[in-house]
């Protein structure tokens, strides 16, 4: 089982890295969309400081909604999900390589860019820390809830669109959680609640988003 | 109105459908329809443009669920048969299910491991081998012609000998005189190895022991 997990994320990385320019996409939206702000509202750097954990949230939100809307289509195009769901492996365990492959690729530099966008917008170095620690809680939840959209709307004319509002609506608790501790640490207070209670939802989700995305593929498929 | 050769008792077949009906949209393809696929049996599955060939085969792949009726595998339900069904049963699509950024082996080693076989590398460059594919094992899937496109799908029949049900849609589409020789005498191989073959094609089916089963007559009035 977790060999078939390995070579799904391993295939999907190959075919990544094979496709980059389209693999960098969201990590340069990232960049663009959270790099804007500053130059919008002005470089007073308390406002900047203050603004900065929802920014990089809310950014970080849509660079990985832009790249899941795409986690099956192309399989979908070309046979391949046939072949997964018609698999006798568990197609629970496709759907994990795949959001594993999905964060790896999307997630993953969005957590290695926020440190650069919080020297943007002028952060402590503490806040930028929890920033980067909050979002490599939390992109996986974007992710795996990604994937839940992304198997509902696979055929439909506007799917990319429907996946952004039917996800953004369930990722603001990650989005409160997530913005809540570093806005804390700013504040000077512990950030352990925010945090244990994103790492709950990241496990909360986690045990029910790859179950709900099989489904809803079967059902998708049908 | 000819009627099907196949028999219908039911229990007999490997793969067997029961009363089944299919609907796409509000439109009844076909209802009561009996087929059986027994041990070493090859059926052309035959039948006008839009009748319902594609749709049998997935619902008898287990990709879609009839509006009335029940597939079933070895005699048990194909929803309840598990594992082992999905292992026995092969579905080759219009699609070839080969991802245009990866290598003909890479493509094809990836659905030896949804097949869950052991080796998938060397299983999969030997099957191509078999199909005359040899010298372009390494050519990005984009570069190839349809005809070894469509070659390259059919590989995953030969990844290993065991007897399976191969459920195919249109296998000689795209394929030059000698491969369709190719293919025919491995449809005649699973027979012997008391496989079970479905096929359609829009060509006259050449091999030995073929049997035919007409769509036409369970084709509901619309």
């Amino acid at each position: 089982m977790s060999g078939l997990l390995i070579s799904v994320a391993r295939r999907d990385l190959l075919l990544a890295r094979r496709r980059r320019i389209e693999a960098l996409l969201p990590l340069g939206f990232f960049i663009v969309a959270a790099g804007l702000f500053p130059i919008g509202v002005g470089p007073e750097p308390q406002m900047l400081r203050q603004m900065a954990p929802g920014v990089v949230w809310v950014c970080a939100l849509l660079a990985a909604m832009l790249s899941v809307t795409q986690m099956f289509a192309s399989d979908h195009q070309d046979g391949s999900l046939e072949q997964m769901l018609l698999s006798s492996q568990p197609l629970v365990t496709v759907v994990l390589g795949k959001v594993l492959a999905h964060w790896l690729s999307s997630g993953v530099p969005l957590v290695l860019a926020a440190p650069l966008i919080g020297v943007l917008f002028d952060m402590r170095a503490q806040a930028i820390g929890y920033l980067a620690l909050t979002l490599l809680l939390g992109t996986p939840i974007l992710s795996l809830l990604g994937a839940v959209g992304a198997a509902l709307t696979l055929g439909l004319r506007s799917g990319a669109a429907l996946v952004f509002l039917l996800v953004l609506p369930l990722t603001i608790p990650a989005l409160i959680f997530g913005t809540g501790a570093v806005g804390a640490v700013d504040a000077g207070l512990s950030a352990q609640a925010h945090l244990s209670l994103l790492g709950a939802l990241l496990i909360v989700t986690l045990l029910g988003a790859p179950v709900a995305t099989a489904a809803a593929l079967r059902i998708s498929m049908d | 109105m000819s009627h099907p050769i196949v028999s219908s008792a039911p229990g007999a077949g490997l793969l067997a459908a029961h009363s089944l009906a299919c609907r796409r949209g509000r439109r009844l393809l076909f209802r009561g329809l009996d087929l059986q696929l027994e041990r070493g049996s090859v059926t052309w599955l035959r039948g006008t443009n839009g009748s319902g060939k594609t749709s049998l085969m997935r619902i008898l792949a287990g990709l879609s669920q009839p509006a009335e009726g029940e597939v079933t595998w070895d005699g048990t339900a194909l929803r309840k048969a598990g594992s082992n069904a999905h292992q026995a049963i092969v579905y080759i699509g219009h699609s070839n299910a080969l991802k245009d950024d990866l290598t003909l082996a890479e493509a094809v080693a990836f659905l030896a491991v949804l097949a869950g076989l052991d080796e998938p590398a060397s299983r999969s460059r030997a099957a191509l081998a078999h199909l005359g594919l040899s010298n372009r094992v390494d050519a990005p899937v984009r570069t190839l012609s349809q005809g070894q496109r469509r070659r390259g799908a059919l590989a995953r029949l030969v990844l290993d000998e065991r007897p399976r049900s191969w459920v195919l849609d249109e296998p000689f589409d795209a394929l030059d005189a000698a491969s369709v020789g190719v293919l025919s005498r491995m449809i005649e191989a699973n027979a012997r190895r008391q496989g079970a073959v479905l096929l359609t094609s829009h060509q006259a089916v050449q091999i030995a022991g073929a049997r035919e089963f007409d769509l036409e007559p369970w084709r509901a009035a619309s």
